[in-house]
């Protein structure tokens, strides 16, 4: 009987639970990587381990791995670091794993690869010199903490393609391996003064890919939901229907390509779900329209955040769907949304949620 | 040989590492240099590219605040201080 993993990263360690495929039952170990806050964590269907991206306020940023579910760890950053007259890594909080290699996004920007499952790390690309790159590592932009690499999305078929999202600045693709970069921003919308190149200046939260159908792409950005049908190349915004245009977490149907959730938020500074009222919000026709999703969820007082890499759906014919809030409740769906159950209560904040269909 | 205690946050990083040890090296620097060969990473989790203690690592030698040219005499007592933060 195949298993499901959750992988949930949060600011005191990473837990790991497991359950049977009828995903109502779960048992609960962790927390891991001693306690270090973790940005994310995923797993490699090819090797079977776990990678988490972490940054101990003491003793720094590294990637913890486990090559047996949870139960043993080692981590390393040997390798992650800029020229000593160069930026500074604060951490490392976006992890990717596809075609022998693991990925993983730093602030400041840079994007380190290993190849010999997490044990020796090399700097693949800063991206310097793309446009925006002359002042996105300067924390009087924005604050620390809030810059860096903040996703790669590895293309399933070409090692050489993969995308990568500077946070506040865009989407940038490159399709020879990190030798050059193309910034893929067409179409999207901004609310604030463009910068001197009008190709950056966006704000992309979370990009996905449909597995079905690897041109079609969608993003949750800090102004609406958008659809790409052309691997990125343009934009079409589909936030009509949502009660907000904001928002972190975004997963898109394994089967489907036109069905593709997300979780609006308040915009302004508390950023929880609107009125105390948790809801995902599913569209089933590429966001020409959107239904709200809230069985099982509750819908007093509750003022819940959910972050960029906060919820998962997994891989199950009838695909499950999982959240993890700020606050540390984990939210999971067995039916595609239409209905919700609260496995766990009182976690840490969550920063990540990742699931794995064991067989 | 130096007197090097630990915070108690470093040695569940290492499997064996002690919270105490004895280390013969004539600086702050060649102490940690010390125990990286024998635990490989350490330096990592002290310091940083430059190099230089990381921000909220302390280390004092015979009480006195010091840094990782602070030299190193038979005796002296080292103490690696991770800052009181967090919550």
């Amino acid at each position: 009987m195949p298993a499901t993993l959750l992988l949930v990263g949060t600011r005191k360690g990473l837990f790991v639970l497991e359950s049977d495929d009828a995903r109502r039952d779960w048992n609960v170990r962790g927390p891991y990587c001693e306690g270090w806050p973790i940005y994310h964590a995923v797993h490699d269907p090819e090797s079977g381990a776990i990678y988490a991206a972490a940054a101990s306020e003491w003793h720094g940023a590294a990637v913890w791995r486990s090559g047996d579910l949870g139960e043993t760890w080692t981590h390393s950053s040997a390798g992650i670091e800029y020229d000593a007259d160069g930026e500074k890594i604060s951490k490392v909080s976006s992890l990717s794993v596809a075609h022998g290699r693991v990925l993983v996004g730093a602030e400041a920007v840079g994007i380190f690869e290993s190849k010999d499952d997490g044990a020796t790390w090399s700097l693949l690309s800063s991206l310097q010199g793309e446009p925006g790159s002359d002042g996105w590592n300067d924390p009087g932009n924005q604050p620390p903490g809030h810059l860096g690499l903040s996703a790669t999305m590895p293309h399933p078929d070409d090692p050489s393609r993969f995308w990568a999202i500077v946070q506040g600045v865009g989407i940038f693709e490159t399709t020879d391996n990190g030798a050059s970069w193309t910034p893929r921003n067409k179409g999207l919308r901004r609310d604030w003064p463009p910068p001197p190149n009008e190709e950056v200046g966006f704000c992309v939260h979370k990009l996905v890919m449909s597995p079905t159908d690897h041109d079609r792409f969608y993003q949750q950005n800090h102004v609406g939901m958008h659809r790409s049908d052309d691997a990125g190349q343009s934009w079409t915004e589909i936030t009509d229907g949502l009660p907000t245009e904001f928002g972190f977490a975004a997963a898109v149907h394994p089967h489907d390509r036109e069905t593709f959730y997300v979780i609006p938020l308040d915009p302004g500074h508390a950023r929880c779900m609107p009125e105390g009222k948790a809801a995902v919000w599913r569209t089933r026709d590429a966001g020409s329209s959107w239904q709200r999703l809230d069985d099982g969820l509750p819908q007093q007082d509750a003022h819940l955040g959910v972050l960029r890499e906060g919820m998962a759906i997994d891989t199950n014919d009838v695909p499950g769907l999982y959240f993890g809030t700020s606050t540390g409740q984990l939210f999971t769906s067995v039916d595609e949304g239409d209905s919700w159950s609260e496995v766990a209560s009182y976690f840490p904040a969550i920063s990540s949620v990742e699931v794995a269909v064991l067989s | 040989m130096a007197d090097l205690h630990l915070p108690p946050t470093l040695p569940p990083l290492f499997g064996d590492l002690p919270r105490r040890l004895e280390i013969d090296a004539a600086t702050v620097s060649d102490a940690i240099d010390r125990l990286d060969e024998r635990w490989p990473g350490l330096r990592d989790r002290l310091c940083e590219p430059g190099p230089a203690l990381r921000r909220h690592i302390n280390v004092y030698v015979d009480r006195e605040r010091a840094g990782l040219d602070t030299p190193l005499e038979a005796g002296s007592r080292v103490d690696v201080i991770a800052a009181i933060s967090g919550g």
